[in-house]
């Protein structure tokens, strides 16, 4: 082999980057993932792009699960159930708690498949990995507007027609409740979708254990209704506090406590932190083990 | 000053063969218990040393990049070669970010971009347009370099008339000039490509070596390039890497470490004597069933120095009732360039009329060698002008260096043809 001279080379500072096989837990590239926010928003319109250009009725689709699973919800748990609404219209407090859930259970389960979904690009291209679930919940975004345009358009509704509900001074939180929400979900899912790489059969459990998950939180009933033995876990749950504070601004009724969404929010913190560390480690070697 | 741009430092990766990542919780469950709990052996690693017994001890550990050391100047352009296996793309995949290195370094200079493959990310429903800004994301630029260098783009990709078409309406062609087009106005420092030039028309990948050409040398760039065509690593790269089983094998000029290359993979090559070869084609009627060259059999690893007369011989089976009208021998260098064709029709005055069994033997003059290189020998004959039997690459054949002008000196590099001249001098005074 021809040994090239090392004389001139840069002293160590000068490098731009540094490919090591060993690095801290915790060394998360903020910075990086900074230089590729372009490139966030690119994957946000192709995510919107994409699906508008293959359906015929375009973002229509995005009203009608919501609209469908209210009614169905309004008639089995309403209608023959008879669980109680605290006296809100039945329709809008499903509503409601289904336009949340489906936005942090939409970021759960898209997260939750990053690694496997994206082996081929992830497999012949760099960039910071954490891009992707952050572009999946931005996207969920837009389709969460829509349907909280649904909401208010339901709202509007029914004011006219005199049902009894107010908007609440907790309104001013909604942004925070949104970003509580996309950032739980994404820990979640970036711890889930870390550990299918190892083990693939967790990803079956994810989707039936979202569907459980939500009987565990108050979205069908309000908190104030819950069994007295079984409130303090349903109140464990880090998205009944969410889930009631969202509907406390919206609609009036709802356990809104401080204590309640600091607990959310510390929850939601450890998750986040959690699931970064995880997903860092993860993404460095995954595309040896997909 | 020369300044280096990529210092790679005892850089090693090494994979897990057979099933030690199980798979399920389940088996991990398992394997867990079995060893921490109940102490038997891990049934696991017990599998990866059956597999291997005969080797070493730690045999479920492969090291695809065993100890690495190079490095890389400002400006150049080297090229990596080796066989399928040897470890390039795993050295690619660690120097994209792709995958991390299991021990040692990389230290670079300037931003990389790497193109292990065109079009990465492309969007089959957006359009032309549109996935220009995806890709160039992908591939890590800004959306306003991108904006203001999308003219340029659309025009080296020569689809224009396309450009707001959804990309799914493309033929393969467009979509591959449109991918690589974004990828070429990358303003990288260094550019990583492995083998994307393998696809397009000629005239494309023409373009393609081109622009790579201006980008290290016009632009002081620096390009890694990974490929198994030869002529395309001997046109763009001044350098060469050599991997062989996860090492460098050789570092240095292009021209030599192909001809090293070369040599390696024509050595590694177990080659069916002619008679049994399968992949011949035509009817048959006249069958080869001997090639020699100097001597030597076909299947034979052939090295001849070049000042030693070249003839090849030829026997053949004919079947009865049929003659052998036509041979032709054509002899290709390393870039399947054709330098030597004989055509029995031309070559001879009377057409070859020969029935039974026989031999030919052709003889070439000693003042004439071909270049230093590898050669290889298609072989023809006909019968009634059917093709009869027709194998390519016969024979594998070195030229090796030798005092062929009889002066105890070099012969020139890059020389084609070496031809015995008779000089006269005649000096004025």
């Amino acid at each position: 082999m021809k040994k090239e001279k090392i004389s001139n080379v840069p002293s160590n500072d000068d490098w731009d980057l540094v490919i090591k096989g060993h690095t801290s837990l915790f060394d998360v590239k903020f910075r990086d993932l900074w230089n590729y926010r372009d490139l966030l928003l690119m994957f946000v319109k192709r995510d919107f792009v994409s699906f508008y250009k293959q359906t015929i009725l375009g973002p229509f689709w995005f009203f009608i699960q919501p609209v469908l699973t209210t009614i169905v919800f309004t008639f089995v748990f309403g209608k023959l159930a008879g669980i109680s609404t605290d006296g809100l219209p039945q329709f809008l407090f499903y509503l409601t708690g289904i336009t949340a859930w489906n936005y942090f259970s939409d970021c759960l389960t898209k997260t939750s498949t990053v690694f496997k979904d994206n082996a081929n690009i992830f497999g012949k291209v760099y960039f910071p990995r954490l891009i992707m679930p952050l572009s999946i919940v931005t996207s969920n975004l837009v389709r969460f507007g829509v349907q909280m345009l649904l909401l208010l358009i339901a709202m509007v509704y029914f004011a006219i027609n005199g049902a009894e509900f107010h908007v609440t001074y907790a309104i001013f939180f909604f942004p925070f409740l949104i970003i509580l929400m996309a950032l739980l979900g994404l820990g979640l899912g970036l711890i889930i979708t870390a550990m299918t790489t190892k083990y693939r059969d967790l990803s079956f459990l994810v989707t039936f254990g979202v569907q459980l998950l939500m009987y565990g939180t108050t979205v069908i009933y309000p908190l104030s209704s819950a069994p007295l033995a079984y409130k303090k876990y349903i109140e464990l749950n880090p998205m009944t506090g969410i889930i009631e504070a969202f509907r406390f601004a919206f609609l009036g009724k709802g356990e809104f406590t401080i204590w309640s969404i600091s607990y959310s929010t510390l929850f939601t913190l450890v998750v986040l932190f959690l699931g970064i560390l995880i997903f860092n480690k993860t993404e460095k070697n995954f595309v040896d083990t997909i | 000053m020369t300044k280096s741009v990529i210092q790679v430092e005892n850089l090693s990766k090494a994979y897990q063969i057979g099933q030690i990542g199980t798979g399920t919780i389940s088996k991990d469950l398992e394997r867990f218990v079995t060893t921490k709990i109940l102490g038997k052996e891990d049934p696991f690693l017990k599998i990866g040393e059956t597999n291997d017994r005969s080797t070493k001890g730690d045999s479920n550990i492969v090291w695809s990049l065993k100890d690495i050391n190079f490095e890389i100047n400002q400006g150049d352009a080297v090229g990596i070669i080796g066989k399928n296996g040897a470890g390039k793309s795993t050295l690619l995949k660690i120097l994209s970010r792709v995958t991390s290195p299991t021990t040692g370094s990389i230290k670079v200079k300037g931003r990389i971009a790497s193109l292990l493959e065109v079009g990465t990310g492309f969007h089959p429903e957006l359009s032309g347009r549109e996935n220009i800004y995806l890709n160039g994301a992908i591939l890590g630029m800004r959306k306003k370099e991108i904006t203001r260098k999308l003219d340029e783009i659309i025009e080296f990709s020569g689809v224009e008339r396309y450009i707001d078409t959804p990309v799914k309406r493309y033929s393969s062609g467009m979509y591959v000039r449109l991918a690589f087009a974004v990828a070429a106005h990358l303003e990288s420092e260094i550019l990583i490509v492995d083998e994307v030039l393998a696809v397009g028309d000629a005239e494309f990948q023409k373009k393609c070596l081109g622009k790579m050409g201006d980008i290290s040398k016009g632009e002081g760039r620096t390009v890694l390039f990974v490929s198994h065509n030869m002529a395309a690593v001997k046109s763009l790269c001044t350098k060469s890497i050599l991997i062989t089983n996860g090492k460098i094998e050789a570092y240095g000029d292009s021209n030599s470490i192909i001809n090293l290359y070369n040599r390696i993979a024509i050595n590694d090559i177990e080659r069916d004597h002619i008679k049994d070869r399968k992949d011949r084609k035509g009817n048959q009627k006249v069958k080869i069933n001997s090639l020699k060259l100097n001597g030597i059999q076909s299947n034979r690893n052939i090295q001849l120095p070049c000042n030693q007369a070249l003839s090849i011989e030829i026997e053949f089976d004919i079947e009865n009732g049929n003659s052998l009208n036509k041979l032709l021998i054509g002899i290709y260098d390393e870039y399947s360039n054709r330098k030597i064709f004989i055509d029995s029709h031309a070559n001879l005055k009377e057409n070859l009329s020969l029935v039974g069994n026989g031999k030919i033997i052709i003889e070439f003059p000693d003042t004439f060698s071909l270049g230093i290189g590898i050669y290889s020998v298609n072989i023809a004959t006909y019968s009634n002008n059917d093709l009869a039997d027709y194998i390519q690459e016969a024979a594998l054949f070195t030229i090796l260096e030798n005092d062929f002008f009889e002066t105890g000196k070099n012969i020139p590099e890059d020389t084609q043809i070496l031809l015995k001249n008779k000089w006269t001098i005649i000096n004025g005074k």
